[in-house]
């Protein structure tokens, strides 16, 4: 007959020495408890600080990241030369005119200086979010972007929480991770 | 830390050309252990295929399902290639199913198919250690000792390398049983246990765990837990093994029939 049981007195020693060594460890290692209410320290990272930047937009504005706090920002590097970043363009466009009302912004950050360029590129994908230059790479360098397309989904208390480097994004993809946001309180 | 490679106007994400040479690399090691317990090399690859095949299919439709409104109004992008919307446990979970029914179908045994695993197993282990190591994923916590490296803006335990480090050395010592396994199941119960193991040891200075109250590590409970199951289960099989279990032949069923059928046949023509 099949028992479970544990078979000797040493099966019993063994469990019992993996038991306790294990909830020892874990009693050990504990996560430590968040003392400040500041926050996470900034870095280009899921759980982390978005850093703060001030940019100027396509038509002259200064977009600041911290002043848009309380919002659910999606922060794009894209390039006009870049394949994947056209792909994705008409989804962003879409599921910003859904959920603008709601909350969401999406910064749309190039790197380019040719603004004739940017400006065709805008027209053609009929794009209302606003476009920031980045001409300097500053915000790029603080965001450690290696290539475009390169996205950032920030929540309403400014934290990064889903990084996609690559692309196209799907809409699906964008719909689902700021619908996410969206329904976590202000 | 080293995520991506430009190549002309290619970005390569190499976090994830290393879980793809993993995979390859752990399905060579495990068709040759295949072989070793008498099994087919090409079957036991092709569970992990159809493990993994079915598993992202069953991952992208669990996380449709969570998502309805955003797939119903871009219904496509349920075939787009984005690793972001795919549900993890949903896919380990119809993957196993699946890889299980493959096997049964293609009457793989259970525990040699297992133990021909084994090897596979501790290989993608190292190389999930590696794309943390290239992606800076999977961080440690903030500390001052000489060998902390500075990540996202603090010197950290370098739990990235304390992971390869550790799932190295259970791919040494499973490459070392591999060949004195019997295919009783108890290689892939140890491998198994001794990735928890390493798992509730390198997450104690994990810097991105998700925890439960009082800071207790889920990870961490769920690999003691495993830990604990194989502890419990190794002594049952091992004697299993040795009073003749059937799920511990380590000849395949379809094998042992033909066998069988081409004894009977050989016995009538000699009558």
């Amino acid at each position: 007959m099949l028992t479970f049981a544990p078979r000797s007195r040493t099966h019993w020693a063994l469990l019992a020495v993996v038991a306790l060594v294990g909830l020892g460890w874990m009693a050990l290692t504990r996560a430590p408890v968040e003392k400040t209410t500041a926050g996470p320290p900034p870095a280009p990272k899921q759980g982390f600080s978005a850093p703060d930047f001030t940019l100027q937009t396509l038509d002259g504005q200064q977009i600041t990241l911290h002043a848009l706090r309380g919002k659910v920002v999606v922060i794009n590097f894209w390039a006009t030369w870049c394949s994947p970043c056209k792909a994705e363009m008409p989804a962003m466009q879409q599921v910003y005119e859904a959920y603008r009302t709601q909350g969401l912004e999406i910064l749309a950050i190039t790197v380019e200086r040719d603004t004739a360029a940017i400006e065709a590129f805008v027209q053609q994908y009929g794009l209302t979010f606003p476009i920031l230059l980045d001409s300097e790479t500053m915000a790029a360098r603080q965001y450690q972007v290696h290539g475009t397309p390169t996205t950032f989904f920030v929540d309403r208390q400014g934290v990064i929480r889903w990084v996609v480097v690559g692309g196209p994004m799907s809409e699906g993809l964008l719909r689902s991770k700021v619908e996410t946001l969206l329904k976590e309180a202000p | 830390m080293l995520p991506y490679l430009n190549i002309g106007p290619v970005m390569v994400q190499l976090p994830g050309l290393a879980l793809l040479l993993g995979v390859w690399l752990g399905m060579e090691l495990a068709a040759r252990q295949a072989v070793r317990l008498g099994l087919s090399g090409e079957r036991v690859v092709n569970v992990v295929f159809w493990g993994l095949g079915v598993g992202a299919v069953a991952a992208r439709l669990g996380y449709a399902a969570r998502y309805p409104d955003a797939f119903l109004a871009s219904p496509l992008s349920l075939f787009s290639l984005n690793p972001q919307t795919l549900d993890p446990w949903v896919g380990l979970v119809a993957g196993v199913v699946a890889a299980w029914a493959y096997g049964q179908r293609r009457g793989l045994p259970l525990r040699p198919t297992l133990d021909a695993l084994a090897p596979g197993l501790a290989t993608f282990a190292v190389f999930v250690g590696v794309a943390h190591v290239l992606s800076g994923d999977a961080y440690g916590m903030p500390t001052s000792l000489p060998w902390g490296i500075e990540l996202w803006g603090a010197k950290r335990h370098p739990t990235q390398f304390y992971e390869v480090l550790l799932t190295t050395g259970v791919l040494a010592w499973v490459g070392e049983q591999g060949r004195k396994a019997r295919g009783d199941g108890t290689l892939f119960l140890s491998t198994v246990g001794l990735l928890a193991a390493v798992r509730l040891f390198v997450e104690g200075f994990r810097g991105d765990s998700v925890t439960l109250s009082y800071g207790i590590r889920v990870a961490q409970v769920v690999a003691w837990v495993v830990l604990l199951a194989v502890v419990w289960l190794y002594p049952f099989w091992r004697a299993q093994a040795s009073e003749g279990h059937p799920t511990t032949s380590a000849a395949p069923r379809g094998a042992a029939s033909r066998r069988k059928a081409r004894g009977a046949k050989t016995r009538r023509k000699s009558r």
